[in-house]
């Protein structure tokens, strides 16, 4: 680390009193580092972690760009070789390599295209979540007692019923086709895991000597909170977010499958799947290759997910022997 | 404890009342008008669906009918179900045993599956088994349920093409002719092996890496420190000491779990064709029609409840810091 | 007290491998301690003080010992098998922990608890009369109401009680060898006081040799008949405990000395050994004090050489690592002296 050996300091001239450089120059103090410096060497030690971070790119690219990416329309159908494109397996001829649908649609295309439903809608849902959650959160974690009663009542109600079929319930009534409504049920799902977690956050920082100078020189309860206490809780939320973008993307999927999500027009891959079911099994491609899409995507945004977990959580105990 | 179950239970109706009147409100004005459809049909006689109208009250308040629906649930079986008049908590009841044979066996067969992964993969951290173990999981939580029964299904259905062999049933509880006593049984089994197993899949995930995590660290706890410092076998220190105190987090996460395991029965049920609570409601969704949504809803609910209380005594009973008295 | 010891640790050296490098946490360290005696280890966090008797008794798995003997009546405790070593635990050699809030299981009763180390030991011994052993202990270290007790679980025990608990599982089963790591460190001062008791009586009871591991003083003073100083994983002082408070031969241990508030004279400021404990990866080069020394001033040996230990004693043994040491008897130093027994 240090190089010892050639920086010995001249002798001090005060006797009486040690030669405080030496300390410095002998190795004693290690080199501080930023405490995100320290997050991200940690994160890109996980090569797993970092593949799926590309992995992600990657899909997000292709999401955002899908327009350009796909090489098919999402109906698109071959109408002046309609006999010839029913059904195919994969193949590289046309650059079918997820073959073509009952109707002759290229499948690859419409695949990617429910990734881009997929992808905005999950990234939606998590922001959405993210922020209503950590405003209830913090707001009961702070202020305790009462409040924190009567948050934590409403947040029990939500739990009380089964959330998959409040989710199917409303999106029954409410949100069938469009990606946004969805997008808002689902985010009604989700918001209560972060919620607890930044409660439980914010109601032992509230104990911390830091939060009691903070009162103390004055500031207002929402500075405290916004620039004290929110800060420290950043870490396990942006773990939990992402835990919900994945959660969003199967949900999603599962909703869509059952006939009450995201439907026609709007792509989906629930929806590929069930039409996928409708044709028995010999067409098995149609309902493969959406379902394996979304498996990479979610096992990405786990892997990335523990990878974000292990770098901020500098307590975690990593002795390889 | 007796006041704290009591207590715990008194909240739970008020929750649960609470719940139902938000449920009711957002079931009746989101489904619209259920008849809809009815109306617009040809040849169907209007005298006869306004008279279902006014025998249902459907043109009633929300609040009228949230107190006929009251009614009904507390004294006529949940009422019945709006177009062709069948009670419904009969019909509820036979598709709560089956869901509730399908459910347990899953868990009970997860939890122990899973206690035993995680326990290995925290004694053996970072050996072969481990490893295996956590990529495991993590496909587990990656995979989602309908799309795994129907690779399954897929799978069975291309088994027998090639080899004639039928493994395992791909759909409904029973065969057409299942035969009687133990017969049936074993033809329910063997049809309710692969619905077992998908919903196996996702628990048996989670519960694995929270046991690991959990036993991770109460191996290095101090207790367990003191355990080997007074000489213990170390076969004593993980059963006794270690073991004992990991497994206590663990009733918390199959508590929470709870939801999620209804949400995999519900697609679970719904890929294997099973005459269960999960396809009960995605039907009573279909028609539109409150009654039965709401005493789903409220069954599923109260059963949310009594599970979570247990999940809190038998929480208080292994551990003693905790025990309400 | 005789003159042969009971436990003899020799050159021990004991390694860590961390993502940040290898640690050194105890290099060629080497004391003995003598049937009867008080054996006080003092020095900082980190400086090897429990690592040392800790791995002796193979209760650190992820330490490597890369050398050293540490012979207990005659076996090397480093080279014995696994199961020979697990039977010495509990019952030849008893450990007394830090924090007895976190050191017992809290779903078991503390009666289990400590009848489970008499019975893993007398495995003849019955329910039953492990219990009345185990109360009869309780009583001894001045649990009240014992009977009660028993079946009670740490969390209803008070800080102090635990403590006591802790000491009756440690002399349970009489052992030869007691070793108290850092056992009033978690505990009021007011509690202090009576665990001190605690422990004489456990020590007179048993007649075992105590190691007491700690970095407080004041307790050293109480307890010890003689002292060990660590400092970055190796002894720098040994004596007799007046001698090391009366004239210490190791600028450590004069810091520490000077470090602790007096009663008479006035006092403005408190003293304190300026700078910070070492890296245990990169130590610096030759005496691992230097950087922080009064009296070194960065002297080339000190830069270069690690010092050995050498004896100042007359008549007894007082071993100092210090290339300096004979310039400290000279100079003026103020110490204070430690509350003398009057015997």
């Amino acid at each position: 680390m240090t190089d010892q050996a050639a920086r010995l300091p001249e002798e001090s001239t005060a006797i009486g009193s040690p030669d405080l450089t030496l300390t410095y120059e002998s190795g004693v103090e290690m080199k501080a580092r930023s405490q995100w410096a320290y997050a991200r060497m940690r994160f890109f030690r996980h090569r797993l972690a970092v593949a799926s971070l590309f992995t992600l790119i990657a899909v997000g690219l292709i999401a955002i760009f899908a327009d350009q990416v796909a090489l098919y329309g999402y109906d698109e159908i071959p109408l002046d070789n309609l006999v010839g494109s029913i059904g195919l397996a994969p193949t590289f001829h046309d650059w079918h390599l997820f073959g073509t649908d009952q109707l002759g649609r290229d499948y690859l295309s419409r695949v990617i295209f429910g990734i881009r439903t997929s992808f905005w809608v999950a990234l939606f849902v998590a922001a959405l979540a993210t922020c209503f959650g950590t405003l209830v959160g913090a707001i009961a974690g702070y202020y305790g007692g009462k409040t924190d009663n009567l948050l934590m009542r409403f947040t029990d109600l939500i739990l009380t019923l089964p959330g998959i079929a409040i989710l199917l319930t409303a999106s029954a009534f409410f949100g069938s086709g469009d990606p946004m409504r969805v997008g808002v049920i689902l985010a009604f799902l989700f918001w209560t895991g972060i919620a607890r977690i930044v409660r439980g956050l914010f109601l032992s920082l509230r104990e911390k000597e830091f939060v009691e100078a903070a009162k103390a020189a004055g500031a207002s309860d929402l500075r405290i909170m916004a620039r004290h206490m929110l800060p420290n809780t950043v870490g396990p939320i942006v773990v939990t977010a992402t835990l919900i973008v994945a959660g969003a993307i199967l949900v999603e999927a599962a909703l869509s499958f059952l006939g009450f999500g995201i439907q026609p027009p709007n792509a989906a891959i629930g929806k590929l799947i069930a039409d996928g079911q409708g044709e028995g099994f010999s067409l098995w491609w149609l309902v493969t290759f959406p379902g394996l899409v979304i498996v990479v995507i979610a096992l990405a945004v786990n892997f990335v997910g523990d990878g974000l977990r292990d770098a901020l959580d500098p307590t975690q105990r990593r002795t390889r022997n | 404890m007796l006041t704290y179950v009591i207590r715990r239970l008194l909240y739970s109706i008020v929750v649960l009342i609470a719940a139902s009147i938000i449920v009711f409100a957002l079931v009746v004005k989101g489904a619209g008008d259920p008849l809809a459809s009815l109306r617009m049909t040809p040849n169907v006689d209007q005298a006869g669906v306004e008279r279902i109208a006014a025998e249902k009250h459907l043109d009633d308040s929300v609040f009228v009918r949230y107190g006929y629906w009251v009614k009904d649930a507390t004294t006529n079986q949940f009422g019945t179900t709006l177009l062709t008049n069948k009670p419904i908590l009969p019909d509820l009841w036979r598709v709560m045993r089956n869901t509730l044979q399908l459910v347990i066996i899953a868990e009970l067969l997860a939890i122990l599956l899973a206690i035993g992964i995680g326990v290995l993969s925290a004694l053996r951290q970072y050996s072969k088994f481990d490893y295996t173990a956590t990529t495991f999981s993590f496909l587990g939580l990656a995979t989602p349920v309908f799309w795994l029964a129907l690779m399954l299904q897929v799978l069975m259905v291309n088994i027998i093409g090639w080899t004639g062999y039928h493994i395992f049933p791909i759909a409904s509880l029973n065969s057409v002719d299942p035969g009687s006593g133990i017969h049936f049984w074993i033809d329910r089994a063997h049809h309710l092996a692969l619905p077992v197993l998908v919903l196996m899949v996702a628990s048996v995930a989670t519960y694995s890496r929270y046991m690991r995590a959990s036993m991770l660290e109460v191996v290095h706890s101090d207790y367990v420190r003191t355990a080997r410092a007074k000489g213990l076998a170390e076969r004593k220190v993980t059963m006794n000491h270690a073991f004992r105190n990991a497994l206590i987090p663990l009733v918390t996460v199959i508590a929470l779990n709870f939801g999620g395991l209804i949400a995999g029965a519900i697609v679970t049920e719904t890929v294997f064709s099973l005459d269960g609570m999960g396809l009960y409601f995605i039907n009573a969704l279909g028609t539109a029609d409150p009654y039965p949504v709401m005493a789903w809803l409220m069954i599923t609910a109260t059963a949310i409840i009594i599970f979570n209380l247990i999940a809190d005594i038998a929480y208080g009973f292994l551990d003693p810091r905790v025990r309400y008295d | 007290m005789s003159s042969e010891p009971i436990l003899s640790i020799r050159d021990l050296t004991v390694e860590f491998d961390t993502e940040d490098g290898v640690v050194h946490a105890v290099t060629g360290v080497s004391y003995d301690l003598y049937p009867g005696e008080v054996l006080g280890v003092i020095g900082e966090s980190g400086s090897g003080k429990s690592v040392s008797v800790m791995s002796v008794l193979g209760l650190i798995p992820d330490g490597r010992i890369a050398t050293g003997q540490a012979l207990y009546k005659g076996r090397d405790l480093l080279t014995l098998p696994a199961d020979e070593l697990r039977d010495l635990r509990g019952k030849d050699v008893a450990m007394i922990f830090q924090d007895p809030m976190t050191s017992l299981n809290p779903v078991l009763t503390v009666g289990y608890q400590i009848a489970e180390g008499i019975r893993t030991h007398n495995p003849s011994v019955k329910e039953e009369e492990a219990r009345k052993r185990v109360v009869s202990l309780l009583d001894l270290v001045g649990v009240p109401n014992p009977e009660q007790r028993y079946d009670q679980y740490p969390h209803e025990f008070s800080g102090g009680m635990r403590q006591r608990g802790m000491i009756a599982m440690a002399i349970a089963n009489a052992p030869s060898v007691l070793i108290a790591d850092e056992p009033t460190t978690a505990l009021d001062v007011t509690i202090q006081a009576q665990i001190i008791e605690v422990l004489r009586t456990a020590q007179r009871e048993t007649h075992a040799a105590t190691i007491l591991i700690t970095h407080d003083l004041g307790l050293i003073a109480e307890l010890a008949d003689r002292v060990v100083v660590m400092y970055a994983g190796r002894v720098v002082e040994l004596g007799d405990v007046f001698t090391i408070f009366r004239s210490p031969r190791h600028p450590y241990t004069v810091g520490l000395m000077n470090s602790l508030a007096r009663l008479e004279g006035d006092q403005e400021w408190l003293e304190s050994i300026p700078g910070q404990p070492p890296s245990l990866v990169t130590p610096p080069p030759g005496c691992a004090f230097h950087p922080r020394c009064v009296q070194s001033q960065g002297r080339a040996p000190c830069r270069t050489e690690i010092p050995g230990l050498r004896n100042f004693g007359e008549g007894e043994i007082h071993l100092s690592a210090c290339h300096f040491a004979e310039e400290l008897a000279a100079a003026h130093i103020r110490v204070g002296t430690p509350a003398e027994d009057t015997s």
